[in-house]
């Protein structure tokens, strides 16, 4: 018997290098364009492997099977049942569950006695990185669905922020500054709670502009929880598995973090509320208006145009009629580029959802450096739904929050048309010089309607 | 001790590993690594398993797997559905 349970320790171990392989060539392949969707299934392919070698010495296969089917069903329908403009809150949701099931299984390592002081330790890391990542995960998917609006300013969520640095000082404390080696639930409930509780407090404050930082990190860490419950288990899989996703998420965090010109401190600590003491000019000037069948007239006769989308698009629900409106450009000899900032919109990589879902090609997409040094070139560009990612006080004005961040600088193309409701300022709470320069015309309305008007216009 | 010693450098390396190859990621390609990476951090599903191998096996224990099993897994086959779907809509000219 024991032979056997040797062999089949020994093969797990195998198909785990196996598995662990496939992770690595599945992650590298999903950051090509040509090799993504193989890529994709490779890590699949890695986690059916690693699961059903697992299975095999399960000890009462009921309750598994039964967790395992009851997940796939709902996971599988929240799949391939969400609207695409709904992928940030639902990426964060499923993040949230990961980050959950760690969790619980740091607490089952905790009531069945850790073994020495180093398995204690990372009892008591997962839990707090794997609660944190839960409830942090849910107040995202809350913020990102709209269902859940406080302001960073109310009490509730001073509270909040205050428990979860009570959280982190209990963990440290309970972790390295004290020698309980025998399981104490009370001690341990006590870190349970406040580690729930202080993952509210992790992503309440933080504003709508900043989710994709947010949402990038909450990734990592579910990652970083995995690897620890590795370590915890001594299983090599969810190591190297946890390490890939802690590092892939940290490196879009960078990224984020760099595209706003903030360090990720100031983003998840400050905001931009304290960090705006700069002098703040009033910008005074004349808006120019626009109406539809003007702009039209304009659009008509350029040779090149750039499309800026925002958050803006997105909710307004604009990516199909403003493909369209690409389309028809494109017909009467235009040409057409989408220029695409790195933190526009809720997720990284917003947009570039939003334009592949409405069938728009991703090779016509650019990113602010390689459209910038050609800017004086390009007759109009449309800004739909963006402002902080076209502000011009980025480079203009060096008092301002947001300078020093690279931008779409679109006010030196020849045309500037923004397309947006009304006069009220981005989420930094800046004014927009853009909106007073002189090339500038405003076409106020919903983003679908106007362009819908232009589409129209062009068909006639 | 050595065990722990010689997983911590598994640990490092991977996120070194990791690090390297993602580095230079397209922005299209931003949303589905991140769904894809967060289907693969459903790995914790290996682990809610290994939870149901050991001896001592109380009620507590038991119910905490199921709910690390069945939470894992809805993050396992969510991500990795939904990643494919968005990944199939992204097209070239």
């Amino acid at each position: 018997m024991s032979i056997l349970i040797e062999n089949l320790s020994t093969l797990q171990n195998v198909i785990y290098i196996i598995s662990s392989m496939l992770f690595i060539t599945g992650i590298k392949m999903l950051g090509k364009e040509d090799t993504a969707v193989r890529g994709n299934f490779l890590s699949a392919l890695a986690m059916f492997i690693a699961v059903s070698i697992t299975l095999v010495n399960v000890v009462n296969p009921l309750i598994i099977i039964i967790g395992i089917s009851v997940g796939a069903i709902l996971g599988s329908v929240i799949a391939l049942k969400v609207k695409m403009t709904s992928i940030p809150e639902m990426v964060a949701l499923f993040n949230g569950f990961g980050g959950l099931a760690t969790f619980f299984i740091a607490w089952s390592e905790y009531s069945t006695t850790p073994e020495n002081y180093f398995q204690y330790i990372l009892i008591m890391l997962t839990t707090f990185i794997g609660g944190v990542t839960f409830t942090g995960s849910i107040v995202a998917y809350g913020k990102l669905s709209e269902r859940l609006t406080i302001k960073k300013t109310s009490l509730i969520t001073k509270l909040f922020t205050t428990i979860f640095y009570v959280s982190l000082f209990y963990l440290i404390y309970s972790a390295f500054f004290t020698d309980i080696f025998e399981p104490n639930f009370d001690f341990y409930l006590i870190l349970i709670i406040l580690t729930l509780l202080g993952g509210i407090g992790f992503v309440l404050p933080i504003g709508g502009g900043d989710m994709p930082v947010v949402i990038s990190l909450l990734n990592s860490f579910s990652g970083i929880a995995a690897a620890f419950a590795g370590l915890m288990l001594l299983n090599n899989v969810l190591i190297v598995a946890g390490s890939l996703v802690g590092a892939s998420g940290l490196i879009l965090t960078i990224i984020m973090a760099k595209a706003m010109n903030r360090s990720i401190g100031n983003i998840l600590f400050v905001g931009y509320a304290a960090s705006s003491s700069g002098s703040k000019s009033e910008e005074t000037g004349e808006v120019k208006p626009i109406n539809v069948s003007d702009a039209f007239l304009i659009l008509e006769n350029a040779s090149s145009v750039l499309i800026v989308p925002g958050y803006g698009m997105a909710v307004a629900q604009a990516q199909h009629v403003v493909r369209e409106l690409g389309e028809l450009l494109e017909a009467n000899g235009t040409e057409v580029k989408y220029g695409i900032h790195p933190v526009a919109g809720r997720m990284p990589g917003h947009m570039n959802v939003l334009l592949a879902e409405a069938n728009v090609p991703y090779d016509v997409l650019v990113e602010p450096d390689d459209v910038n040094p050609t800017m004086d070139s390009v007759d109009v560009t449309v800004v739909i739904g963006a402002n902080d990612v076209v502000n011009p006080s980025a480079t203009e004005e060096p008092g301002s929050p947001i300078y020093g961040m690279p931008i779409i600088e679109v006010h030196n193309s020849r045309t500037v048309f923004v397309l947006k409701r009304s006069m009220s300022s981005g989420f930094a709470g800046v004014q927009n010089p853009l909106f007073f320069k002189e090339n500038t015309r405003m076409l106020f309305g919903d983003a679908k309607e106007s362009i819908g008007g232009l589409v129209s216009e062009f068909k006639e | 001790m050595e065990t722990y010693i010689l997983l911590g450098f598994v640990l490092v390396l991977s996120i070194y590993l990791g690090l390297e190859l993602i580095s230079k990621v397209p922005s299209t390609l931003h949303t589905p690594l991140m769904s894809g990476a967060n289907a693969i951090s459903g790995i914790a599903l290996v682990g809610a398993l290994m939870l149901a191998v050991g001896d001592q096996f109380g009620q507590l224990q038991e119910v905490l797997a199921f709910l690390a099993v069945t939470f894992a897994s809805i993050n396992v086959f969510g991500g990795y559905l939904v990643t494919n779907r968005m990944l199939k809509m992204f097209k070239k000219k």
